[in-house]
């Protein structure tokens, strides 16, 4: 039986600084999670995927992750993706860093 | 030292203008990601989970201050301030913007150095023991010899699309530090009668099958080396797997056709091309082996050090833990930690490599060594410095006392930063080391090697700890797997997967009962952890680990 499908947003990393961004219904990116478009669609999602590939020029390596939504938007359902949304657990370094700035 | 000469430098120069208008052609929309990626792994630039990782080789882990200033000068001007020292010598820098990257590489050529092959199919970074040209137990320096490795294997056209990564490392004691046994090939350097040669292990390694190496040729006759090393590779570069790359290493193209086959294939190989090497190589290998002399050791008392080792209980301790004995008399190897309680093992940040590289140069006849346990090593001291070179080391936070023991650890990045990460391993290593030392036990617990990796690949080595860590992702949850017995010395051995294993905030404790529980177990103060672990078997360990499941066995 196929696996049913679970909410995904598209990420990937910022070409130049390489810092984890998310795919916006407006086919930007922003370095907040609960900006991004939460697709509940599977065919949908490739579509998007697809499309945010395209834009080769301003991320690379976008993939579709799990998500779910939250009170301000979507949120990570993984650790791994809770991770890319904070930074790294040994310094204050990353998106933490810049969010308390 | 090795000094480049014309060659080095003109090439190490191309390599950074090439990889200069490939940034810009990527940055211009050019070249794809699909395109770009592979060039900026043969320049060993990573996109990781939070930004890019630069890996620049620190070849066979020797540096001189000039080198060591230049690092911190990377951390400061296009990091946060900060690097980190992996278990393959090399140093990553966490934090580049793509744009910086060739200035970055630019910079480092004006010292000598390059991220070169520091990634993707290549022959990598060799590496060697962090003691070479200073053990006192070494038969000679393994360095030029991996020197000639370093420009036989780099840019070698035959070997640029190989079926997976291939790393060397050389020793040249019985004593192994440099892990040999867990390499693709393993060099050891031997004296036979006044003959130099080489012992060849080769197929070992770690990852997901891990594999000790095995013998391919006891007595390698010295000048032999880099043909016979080609044939190595040349055989698996034709047998490897590349239609899985879970079994594209040498190791599994060794145990599935077997050592003996490899070893016919291998010397058929090596007859073929012995006659292209005209010689020229041993002219080099004599060249590079000048540069590597040792320095004018100087002769005189070590009143100093007697007297402060007698009076000040902090600096003994510091020196019965970090100093090794040194071939010269009067002289210490001296180990600076990077593994201070609490703090990221490896992690170094630029005020404390100027630091190092100041003692390096007042003290330490400019060399500088790092080695694949994630520490600093000032090979040369004078032991009358070392009161000093404490009172540096101790005002710049670089002076723990525990190199060996159970806080001394080894930890791969982990889930914090890399992209191939299951589960974080730095915070465990913080959280173990802040443990032993609010409990003042590791002296007591003595000589364990504890090492952590977050995901299978096993960059931080833990199948070959006392002691190994694996972090998993099981069911969307960090989960942490203990081997036991493992031991990367000359009596390498893959360490016993202990049971089920434990979420996040349980492996700390787990690890502290296992501390414990050798407490009571050994024989007495001079039985290792490893050695009680050898003479007891698993069990008793088990059993320390699992306390509810050894209570119903017994019920």
């Amino acid at each position: 039986m196929p696996r049913q499908f679970t909410p995904k947003v598209v990420t990937a990393n910022r070409l130049l600084e390489g810092d984890a961004v998310w795919f916006t219904a407006q086919d930007t990116w922003s370095t907040d999670i609960a900006d991004a478009e939460l697709m509940t669609d599977e065919a949908h999602a490739d579509l998007r995927l697809l499309q945010a590939q395209g834009q080769a020029d301003v991320i690379a390596g976008a993939y579709l992750a799990d998500a779910k939504e939250g009170d301000n938007g979507p949120e990570p359902t993984h650790f791994r993706e809770a991770f890319r949304t904070r930074g790294p657990s040994n310094y204050a370094h990353g998106k933490q860093e810049q969010n308390h700035v | 030292m090795y000094n480049y000469n014309d060659f080095d430098e003109a090439f190490v120069r191309e390599r950074v203008a090439q990889f200069r208008g490939q940034v810009e052609r990527r940055i211009d929309g050019s070249l794809t990601e699909d395109e770009f990626k592979p060039l900026r792994l043969m320049n060993g630039l990573y996109l990781q989970l939070h930004a890019y990782m630069l890996r620049v080789a620190i070849p066979y882990g020797t540096l001189n201050s000039a080198q060591m200033d230049r690092l911190a000068h990377l951390a400061e001007t296009y990091d946060k301030g900060y690097g980190h020292f992996t278990t393959r010598q090399n140093i990553q820098y966490n934090w580049p913007a793509l744009k910086d990257v060739p200035d970055m590489l630019s910079d480092l050529a004006d010292v000598g150095m390059h991220a070169i092959q520091t990634s993707g199919n290549t022959i990598r970074n060799v590496t060697a023991d962090h003691f070479a040209g200073a053990a006192k137990d070494e038969v000679a320096d393994p360095r030029p010899i991996a020197e000639l490795l370093r420009q036989w294997s780099t840019d070698h056209p035959e070997f640029q699309f190989l079926p997976r990564k291939f790393k060397i490392a050389v020793t040249g004691a019985d004593n192994d530090r440099a892990v040999i046994r867990a390499h693709d090939i393993g060099l050891q350097l031997l004296d036979q009668d006044g003959q130099p040669g080489v012992r060849v292990i080769v197929g070992g390694g770690l990852g997901r099958t891990p594999m000790i190496g095995k013998v391919l040729r006891d007595f390698l006759p010295l000048e032999d080396l880099l043909p016979y090393t080609e044939a190595v590779v040349s055989v698996w570069n034709r047998l490897g797997r590349r239609d899985n790359k879970y079994k594209a290493r040498i190791k599994i193209t060794v145990h599935e056709h077997g050592i003996d086959e490899i070893s016919k294939r291998v010397e058929d190989r090596f007859a073929a091309i012995k006659p292209s090497f005209s010689g020229v190589d041993q002219d080099m290998l004599r060249d590079i082996e000048a540069q590597f002399a040792a320095p004018a050791f100087r002769n005189a008392e070590t009143d100093l050090f007697d007297r402060a080792y007698a009076a000040d209980p902090l600096f003994r301790s510091w020196a019965d833990t970090n100093l090794t004995d040194h071939k010269a008399d009067g002289y210490a190897i001296v180990s600076i930690s990077l593994k201070k309680h609490g703090a990221t093992p490896g992690d170094a940040t630029a005020d404390q490599m100027r630091v190092m590289a100041d003692l390096a140069r007042q003290f330490g006849h400019d060399e500088l060594r790092i080695s694949h346990e994630q520490n600093v090593i000032l090979p040369h001291v004078h032991k009358s410095d070392l009161p000093a070179i404490y009172k540096i080391l101790r005002a710049n936070d670089l002076a723990t006392a525990n190199i060996g023991l159970a806080s001394d650890i080894i930890a791969c990045p982990g889930m914090d930063y890399c992209a191939l990460a299951t589960a974080r391993s730095i915070p465990i290593a913080q959280q173990i080391a802040e443990r032993v030392d609010a409990l003042k036990i590791e002296h007591d617990v003595g000589e364990m090697k504890i090492k952590i990796s977050g995901c299978i690949n096993a960059c931080g080595h833990h199948h070959v700890g006392h002691i190994g860590i694996l972090g998993l992702d099981r069911a969307g949850v960090e989960n942490y797997q203990i081997t036991l017995g493992g031991d990367a010395t000359q009596d390498a051995a893959i360490g016993e997967r202990a049971g089920p294993g434990f979420a996040y905030d349980e492996i700390v404790p787990a690890i502290e009962r296992l501390m414990l529980g050798y407490l009571d177990l050994r024989v007495d103060e001079g039985e290792t952890f490893i050695q009680t672990y050898r003479r007891l078997g698993a069990a008793p360990f088990k059993a320390i680990l699992y306390p509810q499941e050894a209570k119903s066995h017994a019920a």
